[in-house]
């Protein structure tokens, strides 16, 4: 481990000995405490057979889970796409030569980056239908919502891509007589896309557990079907909630597993610009 | 903007940014702390602290927050029987506070860690070449540095948990977001005005912080 070498010198026999002790110490620490966790639980005999029952019925997981997951998957991909051409869209914008372009863009983009998404979404389930006086699906307030937050995040991502592209790269297709437009659309957006793939990625993660704030507006997500209805329904909240968070961890670290392999592959094969690392913040720790 | 002469509507707007206030100020104490000392135990030397400081992130970390504060009200509190007060708004924001830093906690243990990994090896191995205790190699050579490139990331995951603090609406608080909604359906004439003063009181917070942060961390960043 990297952190290692940086605090700790590699340990000689007297430090080894130290470890080892240490280890024995929290270890006992750690197994207390995670027996008094199962304690606390088991004390309101939440881990008895019948909690756990339902979830051995192939209908619990034909009605509840599985739809819940299509719901939140569903959400996502749709909001996925529609999230990265927003997001081109802006981060162009915002580098644009106009101003009356780039200022424009600038304030959308720091705009839904400011506003929680809750909000968001609030506003365009319940407040858009008074407006057009047509009531709003419930599928489209969470994509719009996630759309509007999750693009403009991605757009602040691209823009740093695009502008980490070394500035020779731009002047050399300058130089050959390209056109602007061309610059932007045949030598810089292909190489930043290629570096931003690990961030993209990361984004989905953010998505997929953005979803579960469609739950708050009764949209049919994991959270609202697999946890909520199902858990209601057998009076089993607790364990439906853990089989959830189990779902959630699953998917999104996969996720996260592809976004590092991608990240390993571009940065081996040298194709990325050099200083394309991922701009701190992008990926927030958003809900 | 008729919404906001009645002192009513006032009155509620002003108590769901309390609210808001009161939740990201109780959750960022409570993340700093877990995540400091999460931290610590994910660059120790002791294998047991660093599985579990790694389990915490995976876990908490691929977990929507809604999730997290749903459980803390419908797990912790009604089938645990886990009660923090007898008021049930004070109950609701501690349990929200609780679900709000065991989340955040993850990401300010992962914005530290990587602090610590961008101060090279070379640094704390002259500190050991010269004699320096762990202690001093740790207070006086690594964290300063460390401490530098942690004010970015930091900065955004506080931003991000000013807005996040909105989902413990989920369990019953009346916080901005759901005071908006309240007010949406009462005002179905006014919805843009109301927009516009909740999400801008947001975004005239958030977009200077963020900004501000952006710019002490230019200035503090170590020059490599």
């Amino acid at each position: 481990m990297s952190t290692e070498a940086v605090l700790y010198d590699h340990p000689g026999p007297r430090a080894k000995t130290r470890n080892n002790v240490l280890t024995a110490i929290f270890g006992v620490a750690l197994l207390a405490l995670l027996y008094w966790v199962y304690a606390k639980f088991d004390e309101k005999h939440q881990w008895d057979g019948r909690f756990w029952e339902p979830f051995t019925q192939s209908t619990t997981w034909t009605q509840y889970i599985l739809p819940g997951l299509a719901g939140t998957l569903g959400a996502a991909a749709v909001a996925m796409v529609l999230s990265l051409l927003f997001g081109l869209l802006f981060s162009v914008g915002r580098l644009s030569d106009h101003w009356w372009l780039r200022v424009p863009s600038g304030v959308v983009v720091e705009f839904f980056r400011a506003v929680p998404l809750l909000l968001l979404m609030f506003f365009i389930f319940f407040g858009v239908p008074f407006l057009t006086q047509r009531p709003m699906s419930v599928f489209w307030a969470v994509v719009i919502g996630l759309t509007l937050y999750n693009g403009s995040v991605l757009a602040e991502a691209f823009r740093a891509g695009i502008r980490a592209v070394p500035s020779g790269q731009s002047e050399a297709a300058y130089a050959i007589g390209m056109r602007k437009n061309q610059v932007m659309r045949e030598i810089l957006i292909p190489q930043a896309a290629r570096a931003m793939l690990p961030v993209i990625v990361s984004q989905l993660v953010v998505l997929v557990k953005d979803t579960a704030l469609g739950y708050i507006i009764a949209y049919n997500e994991l959270l609202q079907l697999g946890v909520n209805n199902l858990g209601a329904n057998f009076g089993i909240v607790v364990q439906a909630a853990m089989v959830a968070a189990a779902i959630y961890i699953v998917v999104n670290a996969s996720l996260t597993a592809l976004a590092g392999w991608l990240e390993r592959r571009t940065r081996r094969a040298g194709r990325a610009p050099r200083r394309a690392a991922t701009p701190a913040g992008v990926v927030e720790p958003q809900g | 903007m008729n919404v906001f002469s009645d002192p009513a509507n006032v009155d509620a707007y002003v108590t769901g940014f309390l609210w808001i206030l009161k939740l990201t100020v109780a959750a960022a104490v409570g993340a700093l702390v877990l995540g400091v000392l999460l931290a610590a135990m994910r660059v120790s030397p002791v294998p047991v602290l660093r599985g579990f400081g790694t389990a915490w992130v995976n876990i908490f970390r691929n977990t929507p927050l809604t999730l997290i504060i749903f459980f803390c009200y419908f797990g912790l509190f009604t089938a645990l029987g886990f009660k923090l007060s007898d008021d049930i708004n004070v109950n609701n924001y501690w349990l929200g506070v609780v679900g709000l830093s065991v989340y955040t906690a993850a990401f300010v243990c992962e914005a530290i860690r990587s602090g610590i990994n961008t101060v090279p090896a070379g640094q704390a191995e002259a500190a050991r070449a010269v004699g320096m205790s762990f202690r001093q190699t740790l207070t006086m050579i690594v964290l300063p540095q460390a401490g530098r490139a942690v004010v970015a990331p930091l900065g955004s995951i506080f931003i991000a948990l000013a807005k996040n603090s909105t989902i413990v609406g989920t369990i019953g608080l009346v916080e901005a977001s759901s005071a908006m909604k309240d007010l949406i359906n009462a005002n179905g004439d006014a919805v843009i005005p109301i927009f516009l003063v909740f999400a801008g009181t947001f975004a005239l917070v958030l977009i200077p912080v963020g900004y501000a942060f952006g710019w002490l961390a230019n200035r503090l960043a170590v020059k490599r």
